[in-house]
C-alpha cells in the first residue's frame, strides 16, 4: 500500500514542479532573448513580469476556441491531444536523484524505474511524430500540411544521428535504464577529474554530446531547425488554424519536449545528479550560489534603475537567503545535492537552447537535409565505430 | 491487474485492426494500423519482453507507419471509392475467409501438440542483456544473413534513386 502512496506523492511533486517549469520556462525566454537583443523583456504584470506565464495561460483558456469548418473534424482534435500527451510522459521515467531514506522508508527520486529507459524515450519520440504530421494534414491548408510535412522528414532524418550517439555513453555504461547509467558515471579520476560520459576516454565523448545537442535541437524543432513554423514562409507552420487551448497544447508540447532533451542529455553525458567536485566541496557549492545571487540582488536593489526595484529585490535576495540555508543544512543534503546539481545542469542546457535561439539565424531547407545526412549522420557512425573500437579493446 | 490490462489491449488491438480493414480513408486505416502495433507492444511488456515491446514502438509504430503517413499526405490520397465487386469476391468471399481461418487453426493445432497457459510475469528472458546474448551466439549466422539483407536493401534504394535525378 505504502508504495502506491509514494508513487502517487512523487508523481504530484513531478507534475507540480514539470508544470511550473514549463510556464515559468516561456518567461525565462523571453527575459534571455530580450537581454540578448537590448530589450527588457516582459514586465507590465506583477514584478519584472513575473505573472506574465500566468496570464498567458488565463488568456488561452478564456480565448474563443475556433473550430474551422473546412477541417477534417475527428484529426483535427486529436494531434493536439496526441501532442502534449506524449510530451508529458517521458517525464515519468526521469530519474533526479539516488536513492533517498526518508523516515525510513527507502525510494528512489523517480516516478518509475524502467529498465528499457532510453528506448522508452526513443519510442515516445518515434510516436510524436503523429502529434505534429496530423495536425498539418487535418487542418486542410496547404501552410500547415507543408509545415506537417517538413516537420516528419525533419524528425525521421534527424532521429538517426540521435540515436547512433545515444548508443556511445550506453556502450560505455553498459546499461539501458537511466538509473543504472547515472551509477556508471559516479566517481572521479585522480580524485577531481570527475567520470561524467562527456570527460570519458575512447575518443572523448564530448563530440557525441555535441552531436546529441545539435540532433536535440531538430527533434524538438527548435531554431535554428524551426523550419516547420517558420513564419516568414510558411505563417506558423502546422499550428496555423489553432487557436486558445488548442494552440497551447503544441506550445506546451515544444517545451516539454525541450525539457525531457535536456534532462536526457544531462543523463546520458553530463553524470546526471554526480556534482563537479568531491563530496565535501561539492556540498557547499549550492548555498555559495545562493549567497551570491542574494548579495548581486541587493546590490542590484541598491542601484535600482526603476523606483520599483529598490523594494523587489530586496525581496528576491532574501528568498535566495532562505534557500541558501535550506541548502546548507546537512540533514537535507541526501535530498538538495543531486537535485541541485541536476537542475542546474538542466537549466544550464535549456539556457543553451534560448541563448542559441537568440544567436543563430534560421537554415534553410536543403540544408536542413543536407547538413542532417552529409555530416551529422557520417559524424555519429565514426563517432559510435570508435567507442566501440576503444570499449572493445580496453 | 495483468488479466484487465491484457483484455484491454487485446479488445484495442482487435478493434483496430477491423477500423483498418473497415475506413474509406488511408490516413484513418494508417492511424488504425497504429493502434494495433501500440497494443501489440503493451502486450509483450506484459508477457515479459520488454525490449521487443520497445522496438515493436520505435521500428513498427514509429518508423515504418511515420513513412505509411508521410506517403499518404505527399500524395494527399483521397477517400478510396468502392469498387463494384466482382461476382467471385460477393459469393466465395465470406465461405473462403472461413475455410482459410480453419485450415489456419487446423495447423496451429498440429504444429503445437502441447500447448501451456501462458502466464504473465512468469517469462524473465526478455530484457535487452538476453536478447544480445542470444542474438550474437545461438542466432549469430542469421543475424548476419539479415544485416546483409538491409545493407543490399538500402544500396538498392540508393541505386533506384540516383536512376531517378538522372
Amino acid at each position: 500500500m505504502s508504495f502506491y502512496i509514494i508513487s502517487l506523492i512523487k508523481i504530484a511533486i513531478v507534475f507540480g514542479v514539470f508544470m511550473t517549469t514549463l510556464a515559468y520556462l516561456q518567461w525565462v525566454e523571453r527575459k534571455v532573448l530580450a537581454h540578448i537583443q537590448s530589450r527588457t523583456g516582459p514586465l507590465r504584470v506583477g514584478p519584472h513580469g513575473l505573472m506574465q506565464p500566468m496570464a498567458d495561460v488565463f488568456k488561452l483558456l478564456t480565448k474563443e476556441d475556433l473550430l474551422p469548418p473546412y477541417v477534417n473534424r475527428f484529426f483535427y482534435l486529436l494531434a493536439p491531444f496526441i501532442a502534449v500527451s506524449l510530451a508529458l510522459i517521458s517525464i515519468s521515467i526521469i530519474p533526479f536523484g539516488p536513492e533517498v531514506n526518508i523516515f525510513g522508508y527507502h525510494t528512489f527520486m523517480q516516478i518509475s524505474d524502467v529498465n528499457v529507459g532510453i528506448l522508452f524515450i526513443l519510442a515516445i519520440g518515434a510516436v510524436s511524430v503523429y502529434g505534429v504530421a496530423l495536425a498539418g494534414w487535418s487542418s486542410n491548408n496547404k501552410y500547415s500540411l507543408l509545415g506537417g510535412l517538413r516537420s516528419s522528414a525533419q524528425m525521421i532524418s534527424y532521429e538517426l544521428p540521435f540515436t547512433l550517439v545515444i548508443v556511445s555513453p550506453l556502450l560505455l555504461a553498459n546499461h539501458l535504464s537511466f538509473r543504472g547509467i547515472a551509477d556508471a558515471q559516479a566517481g572521479y579520476y585522480l580524485g577531481f577529474i570527475p567520470r561524467w560520459n562527456i570527460f570519458q576516454m575512447p575518443f572523448p565523448q564530448i563530440f557525441a554530446f555535441i552531436i546529441f545537442m545539435i540532433a536535440g535541437f531538430a527533434e524538438t524543432n527548435r531554431v535554428p531547425f524551426d523550419l516547420p513554423e517558420a513564419e516568414n514562409e510558411l505563417v506558423a507552420g502546422f499550428h496555423t488554424e489553432y487557436s486558445s487551448m488548442k494552440f497551447a497544447c503544441f506550445f506546451m508540447s515544444e517545451y516539454a519536449n525541450m525539457i525531457t532533451i535536456t534532462c536526457v542529455a544531462t543523463l546520458l553525458f553530463l553524470g546526471a545528479w554526480h556534482p563537479l567536485f568531491p563530496a565535501p566541496y561539492s556540498n557547499w557549492i549550492a548555498p555559495l550560489v545562493f549567497v551570491v545571487a542574494a548579495l548581486l540582488c541587493f546590490s542590484a536593489a541598491v542601484q535600482g534603475a526603476r523606483k520599483r526595484d529598490r523594494t523587489t529585490f530586496p525581496i528576491f535576495g532574501l528568498g535566495f537567503l532562505v534557500l541558501a540555508v535550506v541548502f546548507a543544512f546537512p540533514l537535507f543534503w541526501q535530498v538538495t545535492v543531486p537535485i541541485f546539481w541536476f537542475c542546474a545542469k538542466v537549466g544550464f542546457l535549456l539556457f543553451t537552447y534560448i541563448w542559441v535561439r537568440g544567436t543563430l539565424p534560421r537554415f534553410r531547407y536543403d540544408q536542413l537535409m543536407h547538413f542532417a545526412w552529409t555530416f551529422l549522420f557520417p559524424c555519429a557512425l565514426i563517432n559510435l565505430l570508435l567507442t566501440a573500437f576503444c570499449v572493445a579493446i580496453f | 491487474m495483468d488479466t484487465v490490462l491484457f483484455i484491454i489491449f487485446a479488445v484495442v488491438a482487435i478493434v483496430c485492426a477491423f477500423n483498418l480493414v473497415l475506413q474509406k480513408h488511408p490516413i484513418s486505416s494508417a492511424l488504425s494500423l497504429i493502434g494495433v502495433m501500440g497494443s501489440l507492444a503493451v502486450l509483450y511488456l506484459l508477457l515479459g519482453a520488454e525490449f521487443i515491446a520497445m522496438a515493436q514502438m520505435i521500428v513498427y509504430g514509429g518508423a515504418v507507419m511515420v513513412l505509411f503517413i508521410f506517403v499518404i499526405m505527399l500524395l494527399n490520397a483521397g477517400t478510396e471509392k468502392p469498387s463494384s465487386k466482382s461476382w467471385f469476391a460477393q459469393f466465395a468471399g465470406l465461405p473462403l475467409l472461413l475455410a482459410f481461418i480453419a485450415i489456419l487453426g487446423f495447423l496451429i493445432r498440429a504444429a503445437l501438440p502441447e500447448m501451456r497457459v501462458v502466464q504473465f510475469g512468469s517469462w524473465v528472458g526478455g530484457t535487452a542483456e538476453h536478447i544480445g546474448q542470444l542474438l550474437f551466439t545461438q542466432y549469430l549466422l542469421p543475424f548476419e544473413v539479415i544485416s546483409i539483407l538491409i545493407l543490399i536493401a538500402i544500396l538498392g534504394a540508393v541505386v533506384l534513386a540516383r536512376k531517378e535525378i538522372d
